[in-house]
């Protein structure tokens, strides 16, 4: 379990970088946290030509306040967001995803954009930026760029960064008054990828919803929103009913995978509780 | 059966160390990264890695291998095959004459030409980095010719399933058939006989340190020196011995730090002694150290079974009988020298064991496999023989319409009754179940229990209490393999040895795994000869320092290793006593060693240190009278001679909450009450205790090595393999009945293992418990995951 044979570049700023990655071409991979690609290399999964270490690029991790906004750097390590108050107080739905992703080792050193670039289907983090409509900022030769939550994960593994790009922060939107946000997620072990995971970011008032988001992870090869489930919603009041309706809707909008842990048919019967067990809370509170 | 009696003396000497939780002396060194692993070992210039080139198949035919490329690739020192070492070894055969019938194919160290499971080693390449070596194994072309793969072993004996090893005739590895008593009469005589279909997954144990090994030979003294994490290093140096064709003494095993074994580093590995024959042949130190990818695929999977079960019971809560067929692939081969036979063997030894009754049947079949190998694990055979009976005296209770406990309770053997043989004719000695079950009943409050069970249930909270009483092989003598014709020692000595300044040098046959050995060897020393822990100093693993032992297996260490000890140090004792009498004109037995000092028995007064005993026989025996001679080391052996394994008994209980919407389970708290006899160190022993429950937990609910039809193993990392973390575990209580064995002074009984034992039968019960007021159908089939449940309750 030792890597291919790969060079090792420590970029000390963003330029730097990208220069490097149009250099090595499609050799090269960004290294950020580590904590799934050095898995891969050592399982020979992945043998890039060379690493970009971006670990030392300044300006990269940070959480700021831009106003309507948080803007969280790629390389901001998950526990910095994790205990972060401003996460805490404009973005629930990703405070409360934290103490999901992994073990706190992991969360030491893995990173925010990482787990974003990544694009792990059964991760938590696309799902957040997909139910929050997240912005993702792209950096490349030409400059920099943004790309919408949704247009940004693609597939399995598969985002809107090009080769020779960079994820460099992520924008995402404060939660607005009236919006609740709820996660839960199954898994076999606490810090295991989930079986299935809900991401719920709804608009509640006086017990009624209004619009909203369902993004599920590990039901699809990326971060699955139930727009028609969601639509259900709509003018409606938490009930026993509606739970079922939404399950019954989420039987057929669910076109999920089958692993060692679950076929399809119990991921969407499970989809169906998590919307139960997230959704009713949320109009109660 | 001959009733014995013990010489206590070990648990009345003053200033004893028995029973107390003292720390372990190797303690500081691991917390400050001072221990040395095999991988730690120094290596010189021209040490070699070894990578294994690994069948990608389950089943094939290696038509060519090309290993140019491979030769060529930088830091590469050599390529070699199966028939590059065969040519130095003599293959293996794992079977025992005591297991009657069981056969296996030769097995070379890596194969001449067939691949008989996916992960198994067909080319070794030896380079100066084990990440060159692993380079240039990529080059290694070899054409396959893909065989047909024996998967399932309820086909294997089928006539048009293909013949793994054509020499063997068939996929047959053994079949045991027993019937003692009438089952027949039984059932006859039953108001009811249940019948239930357990299945036990294949899984292994995980250990933190991989199996490792660095082999060193040096052609100019002729001497094979390996570092090896092992359990059994004389076990181990007879086995290299014998297969390179050396003399015994030419061989030495090291075995220094061990990060766990469970088991798995027990049994011979064909990368292993592979290991050994690319340092021959190359005349240098070769390392191989497993990666967890070739850990899955290589260390021993264990469990597998299918097992049909009957119970027959009369409505009076008394059981008649137990009927058993159960069914196991084992794997291309029978490990060596264990065999792969024994965990079905206990199966049909074991079923039973807590109760009292007069008929039994069983057919055990084990069969070939495609597949890695199984072999002993923790609690080998234990797991499954419990929940088969466990599972089946709760489906009489149900039956019956007794209380699980009750049940138990009518037909548990009696205290009062021993010694007694169970139905299989083994001997019991002494054991407590009933003492036991009331005590875990007291600690677990049952009543109050059931009733908040009863009543969450009125509220839609499903939670099950499960209950599995057990017994446990332990301080096996030479009727597990030495009979059978293995050279694996049942025996182990120690010798100590008074140094100039008084204190007390140990050297012992049994292992340190990290279990804590060294903590209780140190106790039983420090105890036997009157001096504090602190004054000891403990040498273990090292065949050319250590007495010939058996290591650490079958929960023998304490109770086998320890009494040796404890013989050595009271033979110490008694010549550093001889000595002092000597100096001090007075007689040997009005002394006494106490607290490293020699003192009047009776009083208590102190006489003579032993650093001045030490400095008078060694540098001033001038002033010793004419004709004595002082003899200041002592060594003495131990093997259990009138009962072939002391036997030790317990029970658990489970308490676990089902989300019947998700299928998943919370295991809520879990008991166990043991009789291991001599508590030597609490600490110790309830740390083995809960060790071992959560292997059992592991194979209950989460551990299981998932193969395909076409023999791949699918989840061979730590992602997707499941061990049991700490978040998704309860509280374990422990507690003891101690009934110490007579057969030796200490009366220790083995503890490692009855953890392991009872853990999955309790949750299975608990389980099935829980769902029962829902009309979901029985779980038996672990591990019991949250898709078993949902579909046991119709929900998906």
């Amino acid at each position: 379990m030792k890597p291919a044979p790969f060079a090792y570049v420590r970029a000390a700023t963003l330029d730097d970088a990208l220069r490097t990655l149009e250099e090595h071409g499609d050799g090269a991979r960004v290294l950020a946290g580590g904590q799934s690609l050095m898995a891969t290399l050592n399982m020979r999964l992945s043998a890039p030509e060379v690493l970009v270490d971006i670990g030392r690029v300044d300006g990269l991790a940070g959480i700021e306040d831009t106003g309507d906004t948080l803007r969280i750097g790629a390389m901001t390590r998950h526990v910095e967001v994790e205990t972060s108050e401003l996460v805490a107080e404009h973005a629930p739905l990703v405070a409360s995803a934290m103490p999901h992703i992994a073990h706190p080792a992991i969360r030491n050193a893995g990173t925010f954009g990482g787990s974003i670039a990544f694009a792990d289907p059964a991760a938590e983090l696309p799902a957040c930026a997909v139910a929050l409509g997240a912005r993702m900022t792209i950096a490349g030769k030409a400059g920099s760029r943004t790309v919408e939550a949704d247009a940004f994960f693609r597939g399995l593994y598969e985002t809107a960064i090009a080769p020779r790009e960079i994820l460099t922060a992520v924008e995402v939107p404060k939660i607005a008054p009236g919006w609740k946000s709820g996660l839960m997620e199954l898994a076999r072990r606490h810090g295991d990828y989930a079986i299935i995971g809900l991401a719920a970011h709804v608009e509640v008032e006086g017990g009624r919803f209004g619009g909203g988001r369902l993004v599920f992870f590990g039901a699809g090869d990326h971060p699955v929103a139930a727009a028609q489930t969601a639509a259900l919603l709509e003018g409606e009041t938490w009930s026993d009913r509606l739970a079922d309706r939404l399950a019954a809707s989420l039987k057929e909008e669910l076109d999920p995978f089958e692993d060692l842990n679950a076929d399809a048919a119990m991921r969407r019967h499970l989809a169906g509780v998590l919307v139960k067990r997230t959704l009713g809370p949320l109009a109660a509170a | 059966m001959t009733d014995l009696i013990a010489d206590r003396w070990i648990l009345d000497r003053p200033n004893s160390y028995i029973g107390r939780s003292v720390p372990r002396p190797n303690a500081p060194r691991l917390a400050e990264g001072r221990g040395t692993f095999v991988d730690d070992v120094p290596l010189g210039p021209r040490a070699g890695h070894v990578a294994f080139v690994r069948s990608p198949h389950a089943h094939a035919r290696m038509r060519s291998i090309d290993t140019e490329a491979a030769r060529a690739s930088p830091g590469v020192i050599a390529v070699l095959t199966g028939r590059d070492l065969a040519a130095i070894h003599d293959p293996w055969i794992g079977v025992l004459t005591h297991l009657e019938g069981l056969k296996s194919a030769p097995q070379y160290a890596l194969p001449l030409d067939t691949a008989t499971w996916q992960g198994e080693a067909v080319a070794a390449v030896v380079a100066d980095s084990r990440a060159r070596a692993e380079d240039a194994a990529e080059l290694v072309a070899i054409v396959w010719e893909v065989l047909p793969a024996v998967t399932d072993p309820a086909s294997a004996l089928d006539p048009d399933t293909p013949v793994i090893h054509e020499s063997l005739g068939d996929n047959l590895a053994w079949r045991r058939n027993v019937d003692f008593g009438d089952i027949e009469a039984a059932y006859a005589e039953a108001d009811h006989v249940i019948e239930e279909t357990f299945v036990f997954a294949r899984h292994t144990g995980v250990c933190v340190e991989p199996r490792a090994i660095l082999a060193d030979w040096n052609p100019a003294e002729e001497q094979l020196t390996v570092w090896h994490n092992t359990q059994c290093p004389h076990m181990i140096q007879n086995i290299l011995a014998t297969h390179y064709r050396l003399d015994e003494h030419r061989v030495r095993v090291i075995a220094g730090d061990v990060g766990g074994s469970f088991g798995i580093k027990v049994h011979t590995y064909a990368d292993e002694i592979a290991t050994v024959g690319l340092s021959i042949l190359l005349k240098r130190p070769v390392k191989f150290v497993a990666d967890r990818m070739e850990s899955f695929v290589t260390d021993i999977h264990a469990r597998a079974q299918t097992v049909k079960g009957r119970i027959a019971v009369r409505n009076d809560g008394t059981i008649l009988g137990f009927e058993i067929d159960a069914l196991s692939g084992i794997g291309p081969y029978s490990m060596y020298p264990r065999t792969s036979g024994i965990e079905a063997n206990q199966i049909v030894n074991l079923m039973g064991g807590p109760y009292e009754f007069d008929h039994y049947r069983a057919q055990a079949t084990v069969v070939f496999q495609n597949k890695n190998m199984m072999c002993q694990y923790r609690a080998v055979g234990h797991p499954v023989k419990c929940a088969v009976t466990e599972g089946l005296v709760d489906a009489a209770a149900r039956a019956t319409g007794l209380d699980p406990a009750e049940l138990r309770q009518r037909n548990l053997r009696a205290d009062d009754s021993y010694p007694c043989r169970s139905v299989q004719g083994l001997p019991f000695e002494n054991l407590s179940h009933e003492e036991s079950l009331a005590k875990l009943l007291e600690a677990m409050d049952y009543e109050a229990l059931k009733d908040e069970r009863d009543a969450l249930r009125e509220e839609g909270v499903y939670r099950g209490i499960g209950l599995a009483s057990f017994i446990e092989v332990t301080n096996p003598s030479a009727m597990f393999y030495g009979v059978g014709g293995a050279r694996i020692s049942a025996q182990d000595g120690a010798t100590m040895r008074l140094d100039a300044r008084g204190n007390v040098f140990v050297a012992t046959g049994a292992t340190e795994q990290g279990q804590g050995m060294e903590a209780v060897i140190s106790q039983v020393a420090a105890t036997a000869v009157g001096v504090p822990p602190e004054r000891l100093k403990i040498v273990t693993g090292d065949t050319e320092h250590t007495p010939y032992g058996g290591g650490t297996w079958a929960s023998r260490a304490a109770g086998i290793g320890g009494e040796a000890v404890a013989r050595a140090g009271r033979a110490l004792r008694e010549q550093i006593l001889r000595a002092a009498a000597t100096m001090l004109q007075e007689d040997a037995a009005n002394l006494d060693i106490r607290n490293g000092v020699v003192v009047e028995a009776q009083t208590g007064a102190e006489r003579i240190g032993l650093d001045e005993i030490g400095r008078i026989c060694y540098y001033r025996p001038d002033t010793l009278p004419d004709g004595f001679q002082s003899e200041l080391v002592a060594t003495r052996h131990y093997v259990p001679r009138k009962y072939p394994f002391a036997f030790t008994n317990g029970v658990q209980a489970s308490y676990l909450e089902v989300d019947v919407e998700t299928g998943f389970i919370t295991l809520l708290d879990h008991w166990c009450i043991e009789d291991c006899g001599t508590v030597i160190n609490p600490l110790l022993v309830d740390e083995q205790i809960r060790g071992g429950i959560v292997q059992g937990l592991g194979g209950a609910l989460f551990e299981e090595c998932v193969y395909d039809r076409d023999g791949q193993m699918l989840n061979a990392t730590m992602a997707d393999y499941l061990v049991p973390m700490a978040a998704e575990l309860p509280d374990m209580q422990c507690g003891h009945v101690e009934s110490p064995t007579a057969e030796s002074d200490l009366g220790a009984k083995g503890a490692g293992e009855a953890g392991t034992c009872g853990a999955p039968a309790a949750v299975m019960n608990a389980l099935n418990d829980a769902l029962a007021p829902l009309g979901a159908s029985r779980l038996t089939d672990m591990p019991f995951t949250p898709r078993k449940v949902l579909r046991a309750l119709g929900r998906i």
